[in-house]
């Protein structure tokens, strides 16, 4: 699956999309692919104030747990509950239906901080 | 670390591969969910070689097995094979084990990787000096093939008609003029067969099993299907320190017989706790070690094993929880890490439909 040029990307394997005054947060085909089959997602609460690089959603594997990051701080303004009974669309369409939260108050310079596709790609490789 | 005989195959095939037992062995080929589901509609092959077989001979074989198992191995008949434990003195599970009975003075112990030589070693100290004892581990290739096409699919490799095996009996067969033993048994609870062969033939037959339709399955959909059943692993549910009778695997234990542990595991008064199933009202999964509690929030026992189950599509586990709480029905908490996870005490097999009981003739028929 090759990795969209329209958002940003953090180390710990989210993506950022910015959609009007939120940033759109879900994880990557790779990090999906390396999780293997995804049983379980919990999602944080809406209203909870987030901080980049903290932990605030929880995502199961068939073989492990997972920690999502916030990739950037703000307020969580949305979250993709559907994920909750159906987990698995994250294996299956990471970087569309399966969006996990939305934050709002973010900065711009903790976006220009993430990485475009194609050093994520670079990244991700030199992780394997 | 050491390769089984398919480990070209597993790497050929791309399988995500992790250590387990002393060996290098695939976790996933396709996805753990699609061989899991695959195992129960269809069927799958699972690379086994990496257990351990003992040959056991001479004319005290019987009398020093029925001594070191806790089945009874005297009343086994030739063409029989059975599930029981190796005990320590105090009752403790070194390994479980299935041993085959193949001619008067003759059997076949198949024992877990990890523990074969400890297994090896306990068996030759408490085995009669006059009784043949051999490692057979090293030449001898198994694959289970499990779901229910596999008799369908094992009729075609092997020359002389499995349908009239029954569950948990072997027979000698033969694969392209080899000598093959095979047996109704296996730990998916899926109708199938475990077959053991010269490992010169092992990836032949390996091949030609996907050929007529099986799927490869790694460990991890081998340990989902397991614990829908709710049977043990060893390491997990059995272990030294855990007497055997509390595992509740009555069939496994004889009163009929005195064995190497027999004193402890059948005196009723020291089983302190039950294996038990939990059903998780939610999808989150409980981990090996998370405390059992009541709703009272006293602490009643401890997780064995975790999994979602994906036939339930709920988190289910097995762990021993102490006897006056073991009802079937009781709610429970398990604690977690930071969650408390609530669910139930429930009879196992977590998964009811399975096949490997029915009649061999249902699946033949299509």
């Amino acid at each position: 699956m090759p990795t969209p040029s329209d958002r940003k990307y953090a180390k710990t394997h989210e993506w950022v999309k910015i959609d009007g005054t939120t940033a759109v947060v879900g994880i990557s085909d790779h990090a999906q692919s390396s999780l293997g089959d995804i049983t379980f997602i919990e999602l944080p609460a809406v209203g909870k104030k987030v901080t980049k690089g903290q932990s605030c959603s929880v995502i199961e594997s068939v073989k492990a747990a997972s920690d999502i990051y916030a990739p950037v701080s703000g307020e969580i303004s949305e979250v993709n509950s559907e994920l909750t009974q159906k987990p698995e669309t994250i294996n299956k369409e990471p970087y569309g239906a399966a969006w996990l939260f939305k934050i709002k108050g973010y900065n711009d310079s903790d976006i220009s901080d993430l990485m475009d596709s194609a050093a994520y790609d670079a990244f991700a490789e030199s992780e394997k | 670390m050491k390769r089984t005989f398919l480990y070209e195959s597993h790497v050929s095939l791309s399988a995500l591969m992790a250590p387990f037992g002393g060996f290098e062995m695939p976790i996933q080929y396709e996805g753990i969910l699609a061989e899991h589901f695959y195992t129960r509609k269809s069927a799958s092959v699972f690379d086994t070689c990496h257990m351990g077989e003992f040959s056991i001979k001479g004319p005290d074989a019987a009398a020093d097995l029925d001594r070191i198992v806790s089945c009874d191995i005297s009343t086994l008949e030739i063409g029989q094979c059975k599930y029981g434990f190796i005990c320590n003195e105090n009752g403790g599970v070194i390994d479980d084990q299935i041993t085959y009975r193949l001619s008067r003075d003759g059997f076949f112990m198949v024992v877990n990787a990890g523990t074969q030589d400890a297994d090896f070693e306990w068996v030759k100290k408490n085995i009669s000096p006059t009784t043949s004892f051999v490692n057979l581990s090293a030449e001898t290739g198994k694959i289970d093939l499990q779901g229910p096409d596999s008799p369908q699919i094992i009729t075609r490799l092997l020359k002389v008609p499995v349908a009239g095996l029954k569950y948990y009996q072997w027979m000698e067969n033969s694969y392209h003029d080899n000598k093959v033993l095979i047996s109704r048994t296996g730990y998916t609870g899926e109708i199938g067969f475990e077959i053991y062969l010269d490992k010169k033939r092992t990836i032949e037959f390996w091949n030609e099993c996907l050929e007529l339709g099986a799927k490869p399955a790694g460990l991890g959909a081998r340990d989902t299907l397991r614990i829908e059943m709710g049977y043990p692993l060893y390491g997990h549910e059995l272990n030294a320190a855990r007497n055997a009778a509390e595992s509740g695997f009555a069939k496994a234990i004889s009163t009929a017989k005195r064995f190497i542990g027999s004193d402890v595991v059948h005196d009723g008064g020291n089983r302190r706790d039950l294996l038990c199933g939990i059903k998780l009202d939610g999808r989150r999964t409980a981990r090996n070690g998370d405390t059992v509690n009541n709703l009272d929030g006293d602490a009643i026992g401890t997780v064995t094993s975790g999994s979602f189950s994906p036939s339930l599509s709920c988190a289910v586990a097995l762990g021993y929880v102490a006897k006056q709480f073991s009802g079937i029905g009781q709610k429970v908490l398990i604690s977690s890490g930071k969650n408390s996870l609530p669910g139930v005490i429930t009879a196992v097999p977590f998964y009811k439909t399975a096949t490997a009981r029915r009649p061999m003739r249902e699946f033949f028929t299509s």
